[in-house]
């Protein structure tokens, strides 16, 4: 099993998760989270004072799934996440030693 | 016209059927001396519920421009600041503002309200609807204190300033010129008060500022820490609540709305109030696109704020045109003053100080050109008219100021203004209210 973390541009999220349902990735969790990478932030002003937000607001996904599937999912994040801009984000994998169903308790390739 | 005429005759026999007010309705022949009486009484009430309701749009913008770990304790004061200010007014407030005044300062001591089912003709209006118009407009002066000074005083020596404020300092200034004081008797020119309600809050709101200083990290090396509002939405509707309260503001001291004649006034009261707001947000709005290439939506809503406090010292006798220009320019006054404030290092969380004080300075002044007093039965030239104005506002300022540094400064070294280093960074909701005003998180 392969854990993926993907971190994309906010707009994206739609066509990622699109993307992902039809190399058949049956869940994922996603959370809102701000960072920093290449792309720094931004010099804003408010109330005529100058700023530099240095977090930019980015989607986090995390997906579990089989080995087998990992390449073809994160191939298509990686299509439908891009605009070939700076700020698209990045795509981690590890390896994935177990994983539970809370319901029934099952574990393992069934859980996911 | 007739139903006002039948309205009043109504009325009349409504007043027959009680005996102990029989011989008062019978002495009181003339029934448009009654229209009047009801009118006038009628446009105290509303335009006093319209501006108690602007404390509602204080809450809003003072909700909305500090963060949201401060945004419940804010809440808290302005609810607290209303309660109490009308509470001070009723103790000491109204008597030394407007009963029996001797040049500077009226009598001391609660008002007597009237008695259920008095009224008394020859005075034009209920006492009673004029005392709670007067109250809702010492209410606003403390409103004004609290949103400079957000985020970094506690609760109970804000409470103690907002009593002095509410029962001595507002009313005491306001005797000299409402109070018919030596300030009125010189020609001084405050309408709706820009200087006597604005500007009062303004000083009170920056000796504030200064003594108890900035909040924390805000101005470190030389480096201005933003510290953006939790809610531009809410500031937005508060705004727009104060824009509505201001016509009862601006419109209600006319005073009188029993002929034909000031009823007109109050209407046009009403059209250079609004295009006063227009002209500071227009000029907000284009004025920060062009020096920051983006235009804040804050400045937009100070600019509407700054308009109306410019126009309230003269809201009837300028044109629209004029009304136009002199709420332009509070805007424009507002786009510059709020950088130049945090270069001071002087912390206005919501931009009071530039506002109120400011716009309200510049409102009082302008009065000149629009109207000149009479003084001994001779009108003022606008240069005299200016000189008087800015008397008004040197000795209004002055007093004001002064009273207030030393009562901020009292607490400061008695009970303390500010809350611990560490309750100031966690924010004053949890560490004073113990309410967090979004407390959702993970709530389901």
């Amino acid at each position: 099993m392969k854990f993926i973390i993907a971190i994309i541009k906010p707009f994206k999220l739609d066509d990622v998760r699109d993307a992902l349902t039809e190399v058949g990735v049956a869940g994922m969790t996603v959370s809102e989270v701000k960072g920093f990478g290449r792309q720094k932030g931004q010099t804003e002003v408010y109330r005529g004072a100058e700023y530099t937000t240095n977090m930019v607001p980015k989607v986090k996904l995390e997906i579990a799934c089989d080995s087998a599937l990992a390449a073809q999912a994160v191939e298509a994040i990686q299509s439908a996440a891009g605009t070939e801009s700076i700020g698209d984000g990045k795509i981690f994998v590890m390896e994935l030693e177990n994983a539970v169903r809370i319901r029934t308790g099952e574990t393992g390739d069934t859980a996911i | 016209m007739k139903k006002i005429l039948t309205l009043s005759a109504g009325l009349v026999a409504i007043g027959m059927a009680s005996p102990a007010l029989a011989q008062e309705a019978a002495e009181v022949a003339d029934p448009s001396a009654n229209v009047a009486y009801i009118f006038n009484t009628l446009l105290f009430l509303i335009g006093g519920f319209l501006v108690m309701w602007m404390a509602a749009g204080f809450a809003m913008l003072e909700a909305g421009l500090v963060r949201s770990k401060n945004v419940s304790m804010q809440c808290l004061k302005n609810i607290s600041l209303y309660s109490l200010a009308g509470i001070m007014f009723w103790v000491t407030g109204y008597n030394l503002m407007y009963t029996d005044v001797a040049s500077w300062i009226g009598t001391f001591g609660p008002y007597g309200m009237q008695a259920v089912g008095e009224a008394d003709v020859e005075t034009g209006y209920s006492v009673a609807s004029d005392w709670f118009f007067q109250m809702v407009f010492c209410a606003t002066t403390a409103s004004i204190v609290s949103g400079t000074i957000a985020e970094r005083v506690k609760f109970w020596p804000f409470m103690i300033f907002v009593a002095v404020l509410t029962g001595f300092i507002y009313p005491i200034t306001g005797s000299w010129e409402w109070g018919t004081g030596w300030l009125d008797q010189r020609g001084f020119s405050d309408f709706a008060g820009s200087t006597l309600v604005h500007s009062v809050g303004g000083w009170a709101a920056l000796a504030g500022a200064l003594i108890i200083g900035p909040r924390m990290g805000r101005y470190v090396n030389g480096k201005i820490t933003v510290m953006p509002g939790s809610s531009i939405p809410l500031a937005t509707l508060g705004t727009f609540i104060l824009w509505l309260g201001w016509f009862g503001f601006n419109g209600a001291s006319q005073l009188a709305m029993g002929t034909i004649a000031d009823v007109s006034d109050v209407s046009k009261i009403f059209v250079n109030t609004n295009m006063a707001a227009a002209g500071g947000v227009v000029t907000a709005i284009v004025l920060t696109q062009l020096l920051y290439k983006k235009i804040d939506v804050t400045m937009a809503l100070n600019g509407a704020l700054a308009g109306l406090v410019s126009i309230t010292a003269e809201p009837l006798a300028p044109s629209v045109p004029a009304s136009i220009l002199i709420g332009s320019i509070g805007g424009l006054i507002v786009v510059f003053a709020v950088p130049l404030l945090d270069k001071l290092k002087i912390d206005d969380v919501v931009g009071a100080i530039p506002v109120h004080l400011l716009a309200g300075i510049w409102g009082t002044l302008i009065v000149a050109w629009n109207t000149q007093s009479e003084v001994d039965g001779v009108t003022l030239s606008v240069g005299s008219q200016l000189g008087v104005q800015a008397l008004g506002v040197v000795a209004i300022g002055a007093f004001t100021f002064a009273i207030s540094a030393i009562v901020w400064t009292i607490l400061k070294f008695t009970i303390g203004v500010r809350p611990s280093e560490e309750d100031e960074l966690l924010g004053m909701d949890i560490a004073e209210v113990g309410v967090e005003a979004y407390p959702e998180f993970a709530k389901g």
